[in-house]
């Protein structure tokens, strides 16, 4: 038993050193290597102890997992990160409640432990829960279904009365251990896959960062559970460190958007009550995988961009200033949002990137922690287009920049540099951390129309006279800008 | 075992609060693809029951394996894949970067 704990203490000591390795991007690699050698160690070692060898069937289905993981981590797109870290978030609360399943099926019938029972059923309805609700948020953001958010008659009641109810039959199963297991425990899986259902399904698109974070949180305490209920101290160590990342990550991302977890939950959404959801943000989580609604979605910024004919006449002039306001500044700062990976305009932002690099001006990136689906989305779609890490600045970093910018030039981001945050009072964005772009000398938004963000407030930066708005597809219009460059 | 099994929980917990929360935004996507592949230590919950079911039973264990290990492998090698994507120009001793003034 001392050998035992001994090992654990070393693999959770091994996991943790590769986490501390991941605060700096330069050791990162290395971070996440040394947490899979922790892991092949944890694994290897449970076979020694269970006394098999490892030439068994387990050996096979360890493989096929493998192969299958190794090819859905190699074949995965990087925009699609969200669904990819929701779906394992499902099968790791999948996997914690399976496990403790089999641990019931084969508990000896006499046993009368309050722990085993407690926790057993605990992990099973932690880990359903978060297998339903990671299944909901993987078809939301692959676009397949209930993609606006789907709020049913009497939903917070359902929502609520399954988590208590399974509440209430845990306690049960536990104060009167192994009587009942067999008719409580799958009725628990059961309010659990109910409740993920409706605890996800009622959430926007836009919200879906925090309820990533959330599930990813719950997958780890649904091992941390299951890992007490099987007497297992790796397990229930290992869970507890992703429990904890995800409830930080969630902190994050609702103080970033200025949500209440609660508020998120509840599905309160903030632009409804104009009840045409303001759609851009909508639209762009539809048009992320179909190239079909894409066009429909570029379609419609053709039409909003020909309805610009009707605008005031300073803003279709401004255009001609552009070159000059573009060549003369000497410092940039790039505000990439969602929009501009809708888009698919990574590489034309990297294009503009090195013309303005070309000119010997100096260029930043401000990355809102909220620009993406997940925390830390936008930073892995710039490197990804080989945008090098230390121009992209996070909130704090880049705030005080702006001040001295010359140029600030917004691609499909709204609400993160929406002024109205610090200045209107009682809007669902007000106190919410946003990018100060209006403090730049100049400032040029490249989002595909004028309609608010997901919040539903209009953007004050519109309206002020050192902005100048370009509207349309940002694949079209970044290359515009780039080639405003180049003419000189 | 059961007090042995809580201090170490809490433990980690605590330690984890302090590392994970020094993560900078910048790499919170591989962070959490990494946090998927730890939660995949449920596989050696899986082994261990898989080993000891009674016949029934090890269908569940089964598909405890395989989606635990989807999670192991999945999430290290998509992690790894994003950060060799990570690339800076400075060198160590150049990144300390002079604000604007």
């Amino acid at each position: 038993m001392a050998v035992t704990i001994v090992l654990a203490i070393l693999i959770i000591v091994g996991f943790l050193a590769g986490i501390r390795l991941m605060q700096s991007p330069r050791t990162a690699l290395w971070g996440n290597r040394l947490g899979a050698l922790s892991m092949l160690v944890a694994i290897a070692w449970t076979f020694v102890a269970t006394g098999q060898g490892a030439l068994s069937a387990a050996l096979v289905y360890i493989v096929i997992g493998g192969l299958i993981g190794l090819i859905l981590g190699q074949s995965v797109k990087m925009i699609h990160m969200p669904q990819t870290v929701a779906l394992l978030n499902g099968f790791g609360g999948a996997a914690s409640a399976l496990v403790v399943w089999a641990a019931v099926l084969s508990y000896p019938g006499d046993g009368a432990e309050m722990l085993f029972w407690g926790t057993s059923g605990l992990a099973l309805g932690v880990g359903t829960l978060t297998f339903s609700g990671s299944i909901i948020a993987v078809l939301k953001l692959q676009g397949l279904a209930f993609r606006q958010p789907i709020q049913l008659k009497g939903h917070g009641h359902i929502l609520r009365a399954a988590i208590l109810v399974a509440a209430l039959l845990v306690l049960i199963n536990m104060s009167l251990p192994g009587q009942y297991y067999f008719q409580f425990l799958p009725v628990i899986a059961l309010l659990g896959l109910l409740a993920g259902f409706f605890m996800t399904l009622r959430i926007g698109g836009a919200d879906m960062p925090i309820v990533i974070s959330l599930l990813n949180s719950f997958s780890g305490i649904a091992a941390s559970i299951a890992g007490l209920a099987v007497e297992n101290v790796i397990l229930a160590g290992t869970g507890a460190l992703v429990g904890v990342a995800g409830m930080i990550l969630t902190r994050i991302m609702c103080r970033a958007m200025n949500r209440s977890l609660f508020s998120v939950l509840a599905g309160f959404t903030p632009g409804k009550k104009e009840k045409a959801y303001p759609s851009l943000e909508d639209d762009q989580s539809a048009a992320e995988t179909s190239p079909a609604v894409n066009e429909a979605v570029a379609e419609e910024a053709k039409k909003s961009e020909a309805g610009a004919g009707s605008e005031p006449a300073a803003e279709k002039d401004s255009k001609t200033n552009l070159p000059d306001i573009i060549n003369q500044a000497k410092r940039v700062i790039i505000v990439p949002g969602y929009g501009m990976a809708v888009a698919q305009a990574q590489n034309a932002v990297k294009q503009l990137l090195d013309a303005l690099e070309a000119q010997d001006k100096e260029v930043k990136f401000a990355i809102h922690p909220v620009a993406g689906r997940m925390p830390g989305h936008m930073n892995v779609l710039l490197a990804e287009a080989g945008i090098d890490y230390e121009k992209l600045m996070d909130l704090d970093a880049i705030n005080p920049q702006f001040d001295h910018a010359d140029l600030v030039i917004i691609v499909g981001a709204c609400d993160v540099v929406n002024p109205a945050a610090n200045a209107a009072e009682g809007t669902p964005i007000s106190g919410m951390p946003i990018l100060n772009a209006e403090k730049a000398k100049h400032v040029i938004v490249c989002n595909i129309d004028e309609k608010p963000g997901y919040s539903g407030v209009d953007n004050l930066l519109y309206e002020q006279s050192h902005v100048y708005s370009f509207w349309g597809d940002a694949a079209e219009t970044i290359p515009q800008l780039t080639e405003m460059i180049s003419k000189r | 075992m059961i007090l042995a099994m809580l201090i170490i929980l809490i433990a980690a917990a605590l330690l984890g609060y302090k590392v994970i929360s020094a993560v900078p935004p910048l790499l919170h996507t591989p962070l959490m693809s990494g946090m998927n592949a730890l939660s995949g230590i449920t596989v050696i919950g899986a082994i261990a029951v898989f080993f000891t079911a009674p016949a029934g039973a090890e269908g569940w264990a089964a598909a405890a394996l395989i989606l635990a290990m989807i999670n192991v492998a999945g999430g290290f090698w998509v992690t790894e894949r994003m950060l060799r994507m990570f690339k800076g120009k400075a060198k160590e001793s150049e990144v300390q970067e002079i604000p604007w003034q």
